[in-house]
């Protein structure tokens, strides 16, 4: 008698979608580093890294080898425990957002017997955005827990900042979101993705919500204009003040990673995610479309980081007050107007 | 007040505009500005592989000379020595021995000729002292070096090849600034 049957078949299809997912976000996070410091330069009439390799492409694998070489540091007046785990928690919150996003429809794999439909998404939860707002928010503990178990003013002082940062931005990219949720009826990932794949994209609907989507998805980031946890001119270097080594490079890794996967979902929830315009794709045979729709999927993110980038060295840092003002008297009033005048128009059109 | 260029402007204090508040044009424009500049051309010169012309007038590291028979033209007066407001030349006369006369022009000769690089001014004033023509200072710089050994530069330095023997060599090491009066 078989109480229960276990398909393994989906265990290991699980596993590879893991393992490639996750090693493509740390290649691509490296390189984004690399991407960061060249798109710096370029926009500084400057050269950027051009010693390791051709054009500097190895610069990634030179500085993490440098990152490893380093002597690990623990202060001894810090709780080491929380000092280990910060770091790991704001690596573990980075990655573990893409295990929601739908990377492609799916592959057809017909081959040594085997006759899958294999979903090119980890998982496909019928709360994937819900998911994705609940880890987000877990990325902040990783700078304060970090900054706290230094047992330094300023990273302190820095992980405090992070923290009111995170939360009010939170409140409006969370309110500008329900708008978008309104209007697709779904809070899952995939079902939003075909949503659009059928009509338009979601920024044609929704031009304002994306906006302040953008700008308080730079502020989750950390980035500049909003990088005040880490403002190098007034708190040093703020929360990753004590880290060294590879627990320094995790915490930079981490903001690279989500960067990554905020342009990601910014692809997806507005730009019609892995949809390649003008074309239908069910045309196609299964595997051909799966992998324009991944290539199409990376072209429109690495768009988004490179407009995350591109901001970053234009605008100066906001002061504190700026920050919060930014955040409660504008981007929330903005957030529920916008909100309401969709609720209103969906109404409207429903008669 | 009478302005002193024309290119002042005066500061309003009014307050911001509606539009002025909202930032966004502000931030588009500069972020167009920056954007520009990336078509605009990277003035960086590449160091180890393109170097920087130096000026025709540049002073450089001192060059010994030859004359056109390939024999040495420095008689060891010292009158270059006695010029250099660092004092960083010294040198040792010697007598022409016979059968050394495709060697040395004159019947006296420097047996050492050292210049201390870290004290040399690069003045030229040794090039304007030298009633010979042996001495001028050429168009490149002292290289680096871990001991200060390493920057008093002696005869077999700053000797310029044998244009006889060594031809190429010569014409490279001599450069454009060859003193040719006198």
């Amino acid at each position: 008698m078989v109480l229960l049957q276990i398909d393994f078949g989906i265990i290991i299809e699980k596993l590879v979608l893991i393992a490639a997912i996750i090693t493509g976000s740390l290649v691509i996070a490296m390189y984004a580093t690399y991407g960061e410091r060249k798109v710096a330069a370029v926009l500084q009439d400057r050269r950027g890294p051009n010693r390791a390799g051709p054009m500097g492409i190895l610069q990634p694998l030179a500085d993490g080898l440098k990152l490893f070489m380093k002597e690990e540091i623990i202060p001894n007046t810090s709780n080491k425990f929380l000092f280990i785990m910060g770091p790991s928690l704001a690596m573990l919150t980075a990655m573990m957002t893409s295990a929601v996003i739908p990377w492609g429809n799916e592959i057809h794999i017909n081959m040594l017997g085997i006759d899958r439909h294999v979903s090119l998404q980890i998982a496909d939860i019928n709360i994937g955005v819900l998911f994705i707002f609940g880890v987000v928010s877990m990325g902040v503990y990783g700078i304060m827990i970090g900054g706290w178990a230094s047992n330094n003013k300023f990273s302190l002082m820095a992980a405090m900042r992070g923290a009111s940062q995170v939360i009010s931005y939170e409140l409006a990219m969370g309110i500008s979101l329900i708008a978008l949720l309104m209007l697709t009826g779904t809070l899952s990932m995939k079902t939003i993705v075909e949503q659009q794949m059928a009509g338009n994209w979601n920024i044609f609907y929704q031009p304002l919500g994306f906006l302040i989507f953008l700008i308080c998805a730079f502020a989750e980031c950390n980035r500049a204009p909003f990088d005040l946890p880490e403002a190098e001119n007034e708190l040093n270097f703020g929360y990753h003040q004590e880290y060294s080594s590879m627990k320094l490079g995790f915490y930079l890794f981490a903001e690279y990673i989500n960067m990554f996967i905020s342009s990601v979902i910014m692809a997806t929830l507005f730009f019609g995610g892995y949809d390649v315009p003008f074309i239908d794709e069910s045309t196609l045979s299964v595997n051909v479309a799966a992998l324009i729709g991944i290539i199409s999927l990376l072209i429109k993110t690495v768009i988004f980081i490179f407009i995350f980038m591109w901001v970053r060295w234009t605008l100066p840092r906001f002061r504190y007050d700026q920050l919060m003002n930014l955040g409660w008297k504008n981007l929330i009033p903005l957030a529920l107007f916008n909100m309401f005048v969709t609720g209103a128009v969906i109404l409207w059109r429903q008669g | 007040m009478q302005s002193l260029t024309k290119r002042s402007e005066s500061v309003e204090r009014k307050p911001m505009t509606w539009l002025e508040r909202m930032y966004l044009p502000g931030i588009f424009k500069g972020m167009a500005i920056t954007f520009s500049h990336m078509f605009t051309k990277t003035p960086t010169i590449n160091y180890p592989e393109q170097t920087r012309p130096f000026s025709k007038v540049f002073r450089g590291l001192h060059v010994l000379n030859r004359d056109e028979e390939g024999r040495e033209r420095c008689t060891a007066c010292g009158l270059c020595a006695v010029a250099c407001p660092a004092e960083a030349i010294t040198m040792e006369a010697a007598e022409r021995e016979p059968g050394e006369e495709k060697l040395y022009r004159e019947e006296k000769y420097a047996a050492k000729y050292e210049v201390n690089m870290l004290r040399c001014i690069f003045c030229g004033l040794c090039e304007e002292a030298c009633p010979k023509d042996a001495v001028y200072l050429s168009e490149t710089f002292a290289p680096a070096n871990y001991k200060r050994q390493g920057f008093i530069y002696g005869k077999e330095d700053l000797l310029i090849p044998n244009p006889l023997t060594d031809k190429e060599a010569y014409e490279k090491a001599k450069g454009e600034r060859e003193k040719t009066t006198s």
